[in-house]
């Protein structure tokens, strides 16, 4: 059974790109057949990311508006071979999407993975919209800032009411995911807790990723920083989000990020 | 610093939790239409602006829900120039 996902997040530089890449990535070192599809349409940037922007040909409009066949306009990871890349268009706005031809791409693309993955605009106009229509699930990337938390309410609401999905009356799945968290700071009472955005938000909760110099030098580079550097917090936090998309449980201390021993030792008391 | 910046800055965390829970209640209610009250208020409120110049920081909305009744009571401070050029 093939999903459909949207990464979303209403507010522009949350994470929404370097996560939709992070869990692509780690979802297709499982085996799973993948696709990201970049809906940020003249402000395309998953290409960069994945460090594929040398190779791209035809794009997600091109496709859209049957001037390419969807293989020509598919770009296969050299990393992962179950990775695969639609880009966005540079040139066009985001106009020259169509309902029709969206659902169109979306049907062809279920038929040929195990997830589609659509990286969302930022926004609530029709870049956005049509990113989560067809979705299945959804993954709401938040940082633990005001602006962020009010904009991902608005983007829960939208899944709920302008979705497919929504408009069959099925429930439209959505994980938050946190990024951008700094462990020291929401122990000293200086940012909001893991607890807080849970209450605000009220959806189930899929990982915690903290702020971290990892993303940058993975995104340097052009490389998912779930391949990049394995090891660090940054990708295990991922990884294990992509374990809960697929149903596994991984142990809650994966999905939650580390104290440090500074943090550990003081972040207690100066809370207080 | 002094040990009262300390304190303030120790405590917004939780300011912006409080702050958006009374924002975001607002915003829902107003995105579902569902909540008269909220909706009566942004209208009442919206046609004496139109009039008077409102300061929200001086608008007082009391809700009261009962069995039967329910009343809304809004309390806007006029500025007394505004009310005495008319």
């Amino acid at each position: 059974m093939s999903k459909v996902m949207v990464v979303t997040s209403g507010k522009g530089g949350v994470g929404k790109t370097t996560s939709a890449a992070a869990l692509g990535a780690a979802l297709a070192q499982t085996g799973q057949n993948v696709v990201l599809v970049d809906f940020d349409v003249g402000l395309r940037n998953l290409d960069l990311v994945l460090g594929a922007e040398r190779r791209v040909v035809f794009d997600l409009v091109n496709v859209v508006q049957g001037d390419a066949r969807l293989p020509q306009a598919l770009i296969r990871d050299k990393r992962l071979e179950t990775l695969h890349l639609l880009p966005a268009s540079q040139t066009r706005d985001k106009d020259a999407l169509t309902p029709e031809g969206v659902e169109q791409v979306i049907g062809e693309l279920r038929e040929r993975f195990d997830w589609v993955v659509c990286d969302s605009p930022a926004g609530i106009e029709r870049g956005a919209t049509l990113a989560m229509r067809h979705a299945d699930l959804a993954v709401v990337v938040t940082n633990p800032e005001v602006s962020s938390v009010r904009d991902s309410d608005r983007i829960i609401g939208m899944l709920d009411s302008k979705t497919r999905r929504a408009e069959e009356g099925e429930v439209m799945e959505k994980h938050l995911l946190l990024t951008r968290y700094d462990v020291a700071r929401a122990d000293r009472g200086e940012m909001m807790k893991v607890e807080d955005v849970l209450e605000i938000l009220a959806i189930p909760l899929l990982a915690v990723v903290a702020e971290s110099r990892d993303v940058l030098s993975a995104s340097n580079v052009g490389c998912p920083v779930t391949l990049h550097n394995p090891q660090s917090a940054v990708a295990r936090a991922y990884d294990a989000a992509a374990r809960r998309l697929m149903g596994e449980s991984p142990p809650m201390s994966e999905v939650l990020p580390k104290r440090g021993l500074l943090s550990r030792l003081f972040g207690r008391r100066t809370a207080a | 610093m002094n040990l009262f910046g300390l304190f303030n800055r120790s405590r917004s965390g939780s300011a912006a939790r409080e702050r958006l829970q009374i924002l975001l209640a607002h915003e829902r209610a107003a995105a579902d239409g569902a909540d008269l009250a909220a909706v009566l208020q942004q209208e009442i409120l919206a046609v004496i602006a139109r009039h008077v110049p409102i300061d929200r920081d001086k608008v007082v909305v009391k809700l009261e829900r009962g069995a039967h009744v329910s009343t809304l009571a809004i309390d806007i401070e006029m500025p007394e120039d505004a009310v005495a050029s008319r």
